[in-house]
């Protein structure tokens, strides 16, 4: 097969332009599921013991069925009630809901792993519910669910190309775009696949070590 | 229209979109189980060469989208004399990638049996590969399990890809319904639920059922 240069050097301008659009889906999903993620963790802690088997059910079931689909469902659904969203609004709803499920594992198993004497240590000094957490829980939570929470980092990047099925110009879309204008697939889907290379696994190595670097500053290790 | 209704209506074929969604599953956890088990091994060969073809493989497959390699697969394959049928890319796509995944979770679990068990298989004199198979293999099997249950789900998840490039399966028949009648609540809604109820009531069920079995094999349980 012939890769062509020329060709290559004519879409790479666009591709790199698509990926702003990536890495901002992605950071945008990101920051919802961080957030909606601790709602999810905390919602599976509270007093009320159907709230916490409630929450856990909707977590299992974002976790256990694709994404792609939920993203479908969310851009569908809203207009068959008369409420219309965007592309990137309901790409962004969908994709931060699905990860959102996943970071509240990472955090509930980070807040499981931290020892039963740190809660009682803590009761003991008389210390707020505030100081408890910000001083003594939140600090050993972090080193645990940092490699959790990097790798659900990278994993939101590398789906964001689902949300090309409902027009989000992303990379994916805008390698499909240039195909079906081109009929040449070899060059775009290869540079696709290469940028995805070329961000994840730096992305990867940088939070392995920012991984150890926090682990020595909360001296965990030395 | 009643959701009854919609269901005498379009509910066979969903079912049998669901059924080829089955088929996607079982064929590509096969092809994810070979690669992992190859993969993993040559990740923790001594020869430098074997460990970096393992490494390659490995940090390509997990460093890019399923999506995308599914789409090379497909689409920029055949380019180089390798025309696959669509219902072929499209599992062998999701096993590969999984499989990438997998070869972590067996590298892992292997490193992880104790050390004492290599010892005391050399001092039995077992070659290299009975110490394997008899001895570090089961117990690593023992380990990864666990892991292994999260990887067929999300595999299993991962098939609904393939809908993308018209392999009929539940994903595929849910947008062909919903394009022609626009009942998307229903139809999305529909599948969502049965690829819960694979997930919920079939995949974890019969990990813990193969949990069980390999517990009583090894004589832990």
């Amino acid at each position: 097969m012939d890769w062509r240069w020329d060709f290559t050097v004519e879409i790479l301008p666009r591709l790199l332009l698509a990926t702003l659009n990536t890495l901002m889906a992605a950071g945008v999903g990101y920051g919802i599921a961080l957030v909606v993620g601790l709602v999810f963790a905390l919602g599976q802690r509270t007093p009320s013991a159907v709230l916490n088997r409630g929450v856990r059910e909707v977590v299992e079931f974002i976790r256990s069925t694709p994404l792609v689909l939920q993203i479908f469902f969310v851009f569908y659904v809203g207009p068959q009630f008369g409420i219309r969203l965007s592309p990137w609004t309901s790409g962004m709803i969908a994709i931060g809901l699905h990860y959102a499920a996943y970071l509240s594992e990472v955090y509930r198993g980070a807040l499981e792993a931290i020892p039963k004497g740190q809660w009682e240590a803590t009761r003991a000094l008389n210390l707020s519910t505030w100081r408890t957490y910000t001083g003594v829980i939140l600090p050993q939570t972090l080193p645990i669910a940092l490699p959790g929470m990097g790798n659900y980092l990278v994993g939101i990047f590398k789906d964001t190309p689902m949300l090309s099925v409902i027009g989000v110009a992303e990379l994916m879309h805008t390698a499909n775009a240039i195909g079906s204008e081109s009929y040449r697939f070899l060059e775009p889907y290869t540079l696709v696949g290469i940028i995805f290379l070329a961000l994840s696994l730096p992305t990867a190595a940088g939070l392995r070590r920012l991984e150890s670097w926090l682990r020595v500053r909360l001296g965990l290790t030395r | 229209m009643s959701y009854v209704a919609y269901l005498e209506e379009h509910g066979a074929r969903l079912l049998g979109g669901a059924i080829v969604t089955i088929e996607l599953t079982i064929l590509s956890s096969i092809v994810a189980v070979l690669i992992a088990v190859a993969m993993g091994l040559m990740k923790l060969s001594t020869n430098a060469f074997v460990r970096g073809t393992a490494t390659v493989y490995i940090e390509i497959f997990r460093g890019t989208s399923l999506l995308v390699q599914l789409f090379w697969i497909f689409y920029v394959l055949p380019l180089f004399g390798v025309t696959l049928e669509k219902f072929t890319a499209g599992f062998l796509a999701v096993g590969m990638n999984l499989g990438a995944y997998g070869a972590e979770v067996v590298r892992g679990a292997i490193q992880s049996v104790p050390r004492g068990q290599y010892e005391a298989a050399l001092a039995l004199n077992m070659s290299p590969m009975k110490r394997m198979r008899r001895i570090i293999l089961p117990q690593a099997l023992l380990i990864m399990l666990p892991p292994w249950g999260n990887l067929f789900i999300e595999l299993l998840k991962g098939t609904a890809l393939v809908a993308l490039i018209s392999v009929t399966d539940l994903m595929f028949e849910a947008r062909q319904i919903n394009g022609s009648t626009f009942l998307s609540a229903e139809t999305f809604g529909t599948a969502l639920v049965l690829y819960y109820v694979m997930a919920r009531f079939g995949v974890t069920p019969l990990m813990r059922w193969l949990e069980g079995y390999a517990a009583r094999r090894m004589g832990r349980a």
